[in-house]
């Protein structure tokens, strides 16, 4: 029994850290992550790849996409081209991911050590999550909740299928972060879940830190609460987007190094862990980050008993869990509004 | 005497609507202007085009800069700043919180000094300052939005509506500040429905009626015509005499 909820708690404490990325997303840019999946497959197999000696094709997808954005920039400043605005553009959306490009094709055969390797994952991915903010959705921000999630889906099905092109359709794994293990009574602790609560409780901290003491921080909670007021202060609602991405992709990325040492990650997979986080953050409502962190500790531990007793039923009896909530809302909540702005 | 602020035949419109239409007006440094007119005249819809948000017809220069294209966070930058008529504060965070960002554009050495400034101003922030903006009393969440809008360091201030819903007293206060305001060299572009109030302390007035200016000039004048005495001083005689 403690077992599986040890199980559980590894597993809700990754869920926990998705759904708040997705908690932050939604507040600050009303997009509804459905990608969140994929930068966690990106994260995972990027770095089971560079552990392998591989070339993993996320880092020239981050080129491409730098690229792409770039051109976004040049095209809405076409009217008044301006050297630092441009220049500070073509250092940020070309030139850093060619760098990184070159260090990856430099040391992936090598099979550089797991904190190298790590490093370069997550530095590939949040370029990936900030490029594909000003590519996808940055354009859109003025639009309704309605197509920022079209564009959502949109962006979740390209790049499962880049993904299918980049790692191929085998599983992959990648080397433990932290190796050995301990025994305390009837547990069992490997380095991995040790890593696992670490790294969970030090984001949440972290993140807690971030928004309650820093300026930009401030600017992220000021841009969800009210996003004209935040205008008229002079914080940048791209600005506030970007920082958003920047953090849900890490995220999502280091949420996938975290697994991929302990299942096997295929590139779909990350769609169905996005989405147990998304339950998570259902359950909090989209706007409340401790309820989603104790939702996501919630439906690890369901997962983890009904993989048990039911595993056949395990992903029905976890998205069940949506239906009671969804009714308790509903009747808490009647009246239905479509956002203006 | 060159303006800071000078708008020239604009127009504004909701659709097919035209709520703002061949507006021209003048802020000049160290002055307070003012709007009156009658709820519904545009005069919310002529500030928010100003600053942004709303796309305007015409031309808008602001420091000699003319405006066209540019974002409402670029026009902050700039020093043109907007007190808008639902405050749009940051209601789930504290009084320190809201006039932090406020200066979010500004050197953060700069930002400590106007932050004490705002406290001079609005003593009864600094008591609130732990206190959540949602929280605060009408009054106080003026003052705070006030405050915000002044951290930003603006060279512009532009008002809407800040009587609105509060008592006498506290009126009388924010138009003192307002008062304060121009002597410290920011100016300031006043939209009232209490033109008695307004008129008072304003160097120049413009009456809107249906979308358009149908009056212009000196305050004291625009005050002293019987048209305007008729259709927005009367009825609000006593309430003003408690200023």
């Amino acid at each position: 029994m403690l077992f599986l909820v040890q199980d559980g708690i590894t597993n809700g404490a990754i869920y926990a850290l998705l759904g708040l990325a997705l908690v932050l997303v939604f507040a600050v840019t009303r997009v509804i992550l459905i990608p969140q999946g994929e930068f966690v497959t990106y994260g995972a197999l990027t770095y089971a790849s560079l552990a392998s000696g591989q070339m993993p094709g996320t880092a020239k997808l981050a080129l491409a996409m730098g690229i792409g954005a770039f051109a976004f920039d040049l095209f809405v400043a076409r009217r008044a081209l301006h050297a630092r605005p441009v220049l500070k553009s073509f250092l940020a959306n070309v030139v850093l991911p060619a760098i990184v490009l070159a260090v990856t094709l430099q040391i992936a055969a090598q099979k550089p050590p797991v904190a190298v390797c790590i490093a370069l994952s997550l530095v590939i991915v949040a370029m990936i999550g900030v490029y594909l903010y000003r590519i996808a959705f940055q354009p859109l921000a003025h639009t309704s909740v309605l197509v920022l999630l079209i564009a959502s889906v949109g962006a979740h099905l390209a790049l499962q299928g880049l993904g299918l092109l980049f790692f191929g359709a085998e599983g992959q794994r990648g080397p433990a972060v932290l190796s050995g293990a301990f025994t305390a009574g009837a547990l069992r602790f490997t380095g991995q879940s040790i890593t696992v609560y670490a790294i969970t409780i030090a984001f949440i901290v972290g993140l807690w830190l971030f928004f309650g003491l820093t300026l930009y921080g401030k600017a992220l909670r000021a841009t969800a609460v009210n996003r004209l007021g935040a205008r008229l202060a002079g914080i940048r609602t791209t600005l506030s987007g970007q920082i958003a991405f920047l953090l849900a992709s890490v995220i999502g990325a280091l949420s996938g190094i975290l697994i991929v040492p302990i299942t096997t990650l295929y590139y779909d997979s990350g769609f169905l862990i996005g989405l147990k986080g998304f339950v998570a953050a259902i359950i909090g409502g989209l706007v409340s980050y401790p309820l989603t962190a104790g939702a996501a500790l919630v439906v690890g531990i369901v997962e983890a008993f009904s993989s048990f007793y039911a595993s056949n039923y395990k992903e029905v009896i976890v998205f069940m869990l949506l239906i009671p909530v969804l009714l308790l809302r509903s009747l808490a909540a009647p009246a239905v509004e479509e956002e203006k702005d | 005497m060159s303006s800071l602020l000078s708008v020239t035949d604009a127009h504004v419109a909701y659709g097919k609507v035209e709520a703002v239409r061949s507006v021209s007006l003048d802020v000049g440094a160290n002055e307070i202007i003012t709007i009156v007119g009658a709820n519904g005249a545009g005069k919310t819809t002529l500030l928010s085009a100003i600053m942004g948000i709303l796309p305007l017809k015409g031309r808008v220069t602001f420091a000699g800069r003319d405006l066209a294209g540019l974002e409402i966070e670029d026009r902050v930058a700039m020093g043109l700043g907007l007190v808008p008529e639902h405050r749009e504060l940051f209601v789930t965070m504290n009084v320190e919180d809201n006039l932090e960002l406020g200066a979010f554009r500004i050197e953060k050495s700069r930002a400590k000094a106007s932050m004490e400034q705002v406290y001079t101003l609005f003593p009864r922030l600094k008591e609130r300052r732990k206190q959540l903006a949602g929280t605060l009393s009408g009054g106080e969440q003026q003052m705070l939005a006030m405050g915000r809008a002044l951290m930003g360091a603006p060279k512009l201030l532009m008002l809407d509506e800040p009587s609105l819903g509060l008592a006498p007293i506290i009126v009388a206060d924010i138009f003192r500040i307002v008062t304060e305001l121009r002597a410290s060299g920011v100016s300031v572009l006043l939209v009232e429905q209490n033109a008695q109030a307004a008129l008072k302390i304003a160097d120049q007035a413009y009456v809107m009626e249906l979308g358009e200016f149908v009056l212009s000039g000196k305050a004291s004048e625009i005050a002293a015509n019987e048209r305007v005495a008729a259709s927005y001083l009367g009825f609000q005689h006593e309430a003003a005499s408690a200023l």
